[in-house]
Protein backbone atom coordinates (compact mmCIF):
# COMPACT_ATOMS: atom_id res chain seq x y z
CA UNK A 1 0.00 0.00 0.00
CA UNK A 2 2.66 2.52 1.07
CA UNK A 3 5.15 1.27 -1.49
CA UNK A 4 2.94 2.10 -4.46
CA UNK A 5 2.09 5.47 -3.03
CA UNK A 6 5.73 6.15 -2.30
CA UNK A 7 6.66 5.80 -5.98
CA UNK A 8 4.07 8.46 -6.71
CA UNK A 9 5.17 10.78 -3.90
CA UNK A 10 8.96 10.66 -4.22
CA UNK A 11 9.12 12.57 -7.55
CA UNK A 12 7.15 15.32 -5.78
CA UNK A 13 9.66 15.48 -2.93
CA UNK A 14 7.94 13.36 -0.27
CA UNK A 15 9.65 10.29 1.15
CA UNK A 16 7.87 7.54 3.07
CA UNK A 17 9.37 6.26 6.31
CA UNK A 18 7.79 3.31 8.07
CA UNK A 19 8.43 2.35 11.68
CA UNK A 20 7.37 -0.97 13.21
CA UNK A 21 6.32 -0.70 16.86
CA UNK A 22 7.33 -4.18 17.86
CA UNK A 23 8.84 -5.20 21.19
CA UNK A 24 9.98 -8.36 19.44
CA UNK A 25 12.29 -6.25 17.26
CA UNK A 26 13.61 -7.64 14.00
CA UNK A 27 12.48 -11.13 14.89
CA UNK A 28 8.86 -9.98 14.93
CA UNK A 29 8.82 -7.27 12.27
CA UNK A 30 11.65 -8.48 10.03
CA UNK A 31 9.74 -11.13 8.08
CA UNK A 32 7.04 -8.59 7.18
CA UNK A 33 9.67 -6.10 6.05
CA UNK A 34 11.45 -8.77 4.02
CA UNK A 35 8.18 -9.76 2.34
CA UNK A 36 7.39 -6.15 1.47
CA UNK A 37 10.97 -5.45 0.36
CA UNK A 38 10.46 -1.69 0.66
CA UNK A 39 12.55 0.90 -1.16
CA UNK A 40 11.90 3.46 1.56
CA UNK A 41 13.57 3.46 5.01
CA UNK A 42 11.83 0.86 7.13
CA UNK A 43 12.80 0.97 10.79
CA UNK A 44 11.99 -0.90 13.98
CA UNK A 45 11.06 0.73 17.28
CA UNK A 46 11.29 -2.10 19.81
CA UNK A 47 10.76 0.14 22.84
CA UNK A 48 7.86 2.15 21.40
CA UNK A 49 9.70 5.46 21.53
CA UNK A 50 7.22 6.94 19.07
CA UNK A 51 4.34 6.32 21.49
CA UNK A 52 6.11 8.40 24.10
CA UNK A 53 7.57 11.10 21.87
CA UNK A 54 4.52 11.77 19.71
CA UNK A 55 1.51 10.29 21.49
CA UNK A 56 0.91 7.48 19.04
CA UNK A 57 -1.67 5.08 20.47
CA UNK A 58 -2.75 2.87 17.58
CA UNK A 59 -1.50 1.65 14.23
CA UNK A 60 -1.34 2.68 11.51
CA UNK A 61 -0.77 6.27 12.55
CA UNK A 62 1.26 8.79 10.60
CA UNK A 63 2.78 12.25 10.88
CA UNK A 64 3.85 14.59 8.12
CA UNK A 65 7.23 16.32 8.49
CA UNK A 66 8.38 19.24 6.35
CA UNK A 67 11.86 19.96 4.97
CA UNK A 68 12.92 21.71 8.19
CA UNK A 69 11.95 18.79 10.40
CA UNK A 70 8.73 20.45 11.59
CA UNK A 71 5.59 18.40 11.99
CA UNK A 72 2.80 19.75 9.83
CA UNK A 73 0.29 17.14 10.90
CA UNK A 74 0.15 15.44 14.32
CA UNK A 75 -0.25 11.69 14.76
CA UNK A 76 -3.49 10.53 13.15
CA UNK A 77 -4.84 7.38 11.59
CA UNK A 78 -2.96 6.97 8.31
CA UNK A 79 -4.80 4.73 5.89
CA UNK A 80 -4.14 5.86 2.33
CA UNK A 81 -5.31 2.76 0.49
CA UNK A 82 -7.26 -0.40 0.71
CA UNK A 83 -6.41 -3.10 3.20
CA UNK A 84 -4.92 -6.30 1.80
CA UNK A 85 -6.83 -8.27 4.41
CA UNK A 86 -10.13 -6.60 3.54
CA UNK A 87 -9.57 -7.17 -0.18
CA UNK A 88 -8.78 -10.83 0.39
CA UNK A 89 -11.85 -11.31 2.56
CA UNK A 90 -14.07 -9.52 0.05
CA UNK A 91 -12.79 -11.70 -2.76
CA UNK A 92 -12.56 -15.06 -1.06
CA UNK A 93 -14.76 -14.72 2.01
CA UNK A 94 -13.85 -16.09 5.41
CA UNK A 95 -12.89 -19.78 5.47
CA UNK A 96 -15.72 -21.43 7.37
CA UNK A 97 -13.42 -23.97 9.00
CA UNK A 98 -11.44 -21.17 10.69
CA UNK A 99 -11.40 -21.15 14.52
CA UNK A 100 -14.49 -19.42 15.99
CA UNK A 101 -12.37 -16.66 17.60
CA UNK A 102 -10.83 -15.84 14.23
CA UNK A 103 -14.25 -15.74 12.58
CA UNK A 104 -15.61 -13.42 15.25
CA UNK A 105 -12.50 -11.23 15.13
CA UNK A 106 -12.69 -10.88 11.36
CA UNK A 107 -16.39 -10.08 11.54
CA UNK A 108 -15.72 -7.33 14.09
CA UNK A 109 -12.72 -6.03 12.15
CA UNK A 110 -14.95 -5.68 9.09
CA UNK A 111 -17.01 -3.09 11.02
CA UNK A 112 -14.00 -0.83 11.56
CA UNK A 113 -14.36 2.27 9.43
CA UNK A 114 -11.48 3.70 7.47
CA UNK A 115 -11.54 6.53 4.97
CA UNK A 116 -8.55 5.91 2.71
CA UNK A 117 -9.76 8.15 -0.10
CA UNK A 118 -9.81 11.32 2.01
CA UNK A 119 -6.46 10.63 3.65
CA UNK A 120 -4.81 9.70 0.35
CA UNK A 121 -6.21 12.81 -1.34
CA UNK A 122 -4.95 15.04 1.46
CA UNK A 123 -1.50 13.50 1.31
CA UNK A 124 -1.33 13.91 -2.47
CA UNK A 125 -2.40 17.54 -2.11
CA UNK A 126 0.43 18.17 0.35
CA UNK A 127 2.89 16.42 -1.97
CA UNK A 128 1.79 18.68 -4.81
CA UNK A 129 1.46 21.99 -2.96
CA UNK A 130 3.73 21.69 0.06
CA UNK A 131 3.20 24.41 2.64
CA UNK A 132 0.42 25.92 0.50
CA UNK A 133 -1.72 22.84 1.07
CA UNK A 134 -4.62 23.48 3.46
CA UNK A 135 -3.78 20.13 5.06
CA UNK A 136 -0.38 21.42 6.23
CA UNK A 137 -1.05 22.84 9.69
CA UNK A 138 0.76 25.56 11.62
CA UNK A 139 3.05 24.51 14.49
CA UNK A 140 0.48 25.72 17.02
CA UNK A 141 -2.30 23.70 15.40
CA UNK A 142 -0.09 20.61 15.34
CA UNK A 143 0.59 20.92 19.06
CA UNK A 144 -3.06 21.64 19.89
CA UNK A 145 -4.26 18.68 17.86
CA UNK A 146 -1.82 16.26 19.49
CA UNK A 147 -3.19 13.98 22.15
CA UNK A 148 -3.82 15.46 25.62
CA UNK A 149 -1.42 13.99 28.15
CA UNK A 150 -2.69 14.10 31.73
CA UNK A 151 -0.37 12.74 34.48
CA UNK A 152 -1.86 9.23 34.37
CA UNK A 153 -0.73 8.83 30.77
CA UNK A 154 2.84 9.61 31.81
CA UNK A 155 2.52 6.92 34.47
CA UNK A 156 1.07 4.51 31.90
CA UNK A 157 4.03 5.17 29.60
CA UNK A 158 6.49 4.48 32.42
CA UNK A 159 4.77 1.19 33.25
CA UNK A 160 4.64 0.19 29.59
CA UNK A 161 8.34 0.89 29.18
CA UNK A 162 9.10 -1.22 32.25
CA UNK A 163 6.94 -3.98 30.78
CA UNK A 164 8.81 -3.96 27.48
CA UNK A 165 12.15 -3.85 29.29
CA UNK A 166 11.36 -6.70 31.66
CA UNK A 167 9.87 -8.83 28.89
CA UNK A 168 13.11 -8.42 26.93
CA UNK A 169 14.98 -9.46 30.07
CA UNK A 170 12.87 -12.61 30.26
CA UNK A 171 10.90 -11.61 33.37
CA UNK A 172 7.52 -12.37 31.81
CA UNK A 173 5.43 -12.18 35.00
CA UNK A 174 6.86 -8.82 36.02
CA UNK A 175 6.30 -7.52 32.51
CA UNK A 176 2.63 -8.51 32.68
CA UNK A 177 2.21 -6.57 35.94
CA UNK A 178 3.43 -3.41 34.28
CA UNK A 179 1.45 -3.98 31.10
CA UNK A 180 -1.70 -4.38 33.22
CA UNK A 181 -0.94 -1.10 34.96
CA UNK A 182 -0.42 0.64 31.61
CA UNK A 183 -3.76 -0.70 30.33
CA UNK A 184 -5.57 0.48 33.47
CA UNK A 185 -4.05 3.97 33.30
CA UNK A 186 -4.43 4.48 29.55
CA UNK A 187 -7.37 2.30 28.47
CA UNK A 188 -7.70 4.03 25.10
CA UNK A 189 -4.18 3.07 24.06
CA UNK A 190 -4.49 0.22 21.57
CA UNK A 191 -0.74 0.07 21.10
CA UNK A 192 -0.15 -0.79 24.75
CA UNK A 193 -2.94 -3.33 24.77
CA UNK A 194 -2.33 -5.06 21.46
CA UNK A 195 1.42 -5.30 22.02
CA UNK A 196 0.90 -7.04 25.37
CA UNK A 197 -1.95 -9.28 24.20
CA UNK A 198 -0.01 -10.37 21.12
CA UNK A 199 2.83 -11.61 23.30
CA UNK A 200 0.40 -14.14 24.80
CA UNK A 201 -1.73 -15.03 21.79
CA UNK A 202 -1.25 -14.01 18.14
CA UNK A 203 -5.02 -13.59 17.82
CA UNK A 204 -5.03 -11.34 20.91
CA UNK A 205 -7.81 -13.44 22.38
CA UNK A 206 -8.77 -13.85 26.05
CA UNK A 207 -6.04 -14.99 28.44
CA UNK A 208 -5.76 -15.31 32.19
CA UNK A 209 -3.24 -12.48 32.24
CA UNK A 210 -5.32 -9.54 31.07
CA UNK A 211 -8.87 -8.41 31.68
CA UNK A 212 -9.27 -7.32 28.10
CA UNK A 213 -8.71 -8.84 24.69
CA UNK A 214 -9.08 -7.46 21.21
CA UNK A 215 -12.60 -8.66 20.53
CA UNK A 216 -13.95 -7.76 23.95
CA UNK A 217 -12.39 -4.31 24.00
CA UNK A 218 -13.33 -3.42 20.43
CA UNK A 219 -16.91 -4.46 21.10
CA UNK A 220 -16.94 -2.47 24.34
CA UNK A 221 -15.75 0.74 22.71
CA UNK A 222 -17.53 0.17 19.41
CA UNK A 223 -15.70 -0.86 16.24
CA UNK A 224 -16.70 2.45 14.66
CA UNK A 225 -14.51 4.27 17.22
CA UNK A 226 -11.45 2.09 16.71
CA UNK A 227 -9.95 4.40 14.10
CA UNK A 228 -10.89 8.02 14.87
CA UNK A 229 -11.56 9.81 11.60
CA UNK A 230 -8.66 12.18 10.77
CA UNK A 231 -9.70 15.83 11.08
CA UNK A 232 -8.93 16.77 7.49
CA UNK B 1 13.25 6.18 30.34
CA UNK B 2 14.53 3.11 32.24
CA UNK B 3 16.84 3.79 35.18
CA UNK B 4 18.84 1.38 37.31
CA UNK B 5 19.32 4.03 40.00
CA UNK B 6 17.06 6.92 41.04
CA UNK B 7 19.29 9.47 39.37
CA UNK B 8 19.84 10.58 35.82
CA UNK B 9 22.83 11.54 33.75
CA UNK B 10 21.93 14.90 32.12
CA UNK B 11 23.37 13.84 28.75
CA UNK B 12 21.35 10.65 28.63
CA UNK B 13 18.26 12.56 29.77
CA UNK B 14 18.65 15.09 26.97
CA UNK B 15 19.20 12.37 24.40
CA UNK B 16 16.14 10.43 25.51
CA UNK B 17 13.68 13.21 26.22
CA UNK B 18 14.94 16.32 24.45
CA UNK B 19 15.02 18.18 27.80
CA UNK B 20 18.39 19.83 28.40
CA UNK B 21 19.46 20.61 31.93
CA UNK B 22 20.82 24.13 32.11
CA UNK B 23 21.55 26.55 34.98
CA UNK B 24 18.02 27.99 34.55
CA UNK B 25 16.36 24.57 34.71
CA UNK B 26 15.21 21.88 32.28
CA UNK B 27 14.70 23.38 28.82
CA UNK B 28 12.99 22.08 25.69
CA UNK B 29 11.78 24.07 22.68
CA UNK B 30 11.09 27.57 24.06
CA UNK B 31 10.20 26.40 27.56
CA UNK B 32 12.43 26.23 30.65
CA UNK B 33 11.21 24.73 33.92
CA UNK B 34 13.13 25.60 37.11
CA UNK B 35 14.59 22.65 38.99
CA UNK B 36 14.93 23.72 42.63
CA UNK B 37 17.69 21.85 44.41
CA UNK B 38 19.22 20.31 41.28
CA UNK B 39 23.02 19.96 41.37
CA UNK B 40 24.99 22.20 39.02
CA UNK B 41 26.77 19.23 37.48
CA UNK B 42 26.70 15.46 37.50
CA UNK B 43 23.74 13.13 37.92
CA UNK B 44 20.39 14.64 38.91
CA UNK B 45 18.04 12.85 41.32
CA UNK B 46 15.13 11.58 39.23
CA UNK B 47 12.60 12.87 41.76
CA UNK B 48 13.87 16.43 41.25
CA UNK B 49 13.01 16.19 37.56
CA UNK B 50 9.81 14.20 37.87
CA UNK B 51 7.60 16.65 39.70
CA UNK B 52 8.39 19.96 37.95
CA UNK B 53 8.12 18.31 34.52
CA UNK B 54 5.08 16.19 35.31
CA UNK B 55 7.03 13.02 34.56
CA UNK B 56 5.74 9.97 36.41
CA UNK B 57 8.50 8.14 38.27
CA UNK B 58 7.56 4.49 38.66
CA UNK B 59 9.69 2.33 40.92
CA UNK B 60 9.79 -1.44 40.56
CA UNK B 61 11.40 -2.20 43.90
CA UNK B 62 11.82 -5.99 43.53
CA UNK B 63 13.80 -5.52 40.31
CA UNK B 64 15.59 -2.33 41.42
CA UNK B 65 14.36 -0.46 38.38
CA UNK B 66 12.78 2.95 37.83
CA UNK B 67 11.05 4.34 34.79
CA UNK B 68 10.50 8.01 34.10
CA UNK B 69 7.49 8.71 31.91
CA UNK B 70 7.18 11.59 29.43
CA UNK B 71 6.23 15.10 30.54
CA UNK B 72 2.52 15.59 31.20
CA UNK B 73 -0.02 18.23 32.02
CA UNK B 74 -0.42 19.45 28.46
CA UNK B 75 -0.40 17.82 25.05
CA UNK B 76 1.73 14.93 23.83
CA UNK B 77 3.63 17.40 21.64
CA UNK B 78 5.32 20.28 23.40
CA UNK B 79 6.39 21.71 20.07
CA UNK B 80 5.98 20.83 16.41
CA UNK B 81 9.68 20.11 16.01
CA UNK B 82 10.16 16.44 15.19
CA UNK B 83 12.35 15.01 17.99
CA UNK B 84 15.76 13.67 17.10
CA UNK B 85 15.57 9.91 16.96
CA UNK B 86 17.76 7.08 15.76
CA UNK B 87 16.22 3.67 15.13
CA UNK B 88 17.60 0.49 13.58
CA UNK B 89 16.50 -1.10 10.34
CA UNK B 90 15.72 -4.81 10.20
CA UNK B 91 19.45 -5.62 9.99
CA UNK B 92 20.26 -3.52 13.05
CA UNK B 93 21.80 -0.67 11.10
CA UNK B 94 21.06 2.65 12.82
CA UNK B 95 19.14 5.25 10.86
CA UNK B 96 18.81 8.84 12.03
CA UNK B 97 15.49 10.47 11.23
CA UNK B 98 17.40 13.74 10.99
CA UNK B 99 19.19 12.40 7.89
CA UNK B 100 15.99 13.07 5.95
CA UNK B 101 16.12 16.79 6.75
CA UNK B 102 15.60 18.73 3.52
CA UNK B 103 12.99 16.26 2.30
CA UNK B 104 9.34 16.13 3.25
CA UNK B 105 8.49 12.88 5.00
CA UNK B 106 5.36 10.96 5.82
CA UNK B 107 6.27 8.73 8.74
CA UNK B 108 3.95 5.83 9.43
CA UNK B 109 3.88 3.64 12.53
CA UNK B 110 2.71 0.07 11.97
CA UNK B 111 3.16 -3.24 13.77
CA UNK B 112 3.33 -6.94 13.05
CA UNK B 113 0.77 -7.69 15.72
Amino acid sequence: MWQELREELVPQGVEVLTVALDSGGAEAAGPFIDAANPRHPSLIDATHRLDELLGINNVPMGVWIDEQGTLVRPPEIAHPGTSVLRDMLAEHGVPQDAPPLLLETLAEAAKIRVDPERYGAALRDWARRGGESPYALSPDEVVQRSRPRPPELSEAAAHFELGVHLRAEGDVDAAREHFRAAHRLDPGNWTYKRQAWSLEDPLQGPTEYYEGDWLKDVRASGAEHYYPRPDL
Amino acid sequence: MILTAPEIDPGAFAEHTGWEIKPEGACKADRCVPLPGAPEEGPVPAALLAEPLGMALVHDAPRALWALGPESGGRALLSAQMPELELPDRHGRPFSLGSLRGTRVVMVAWASW
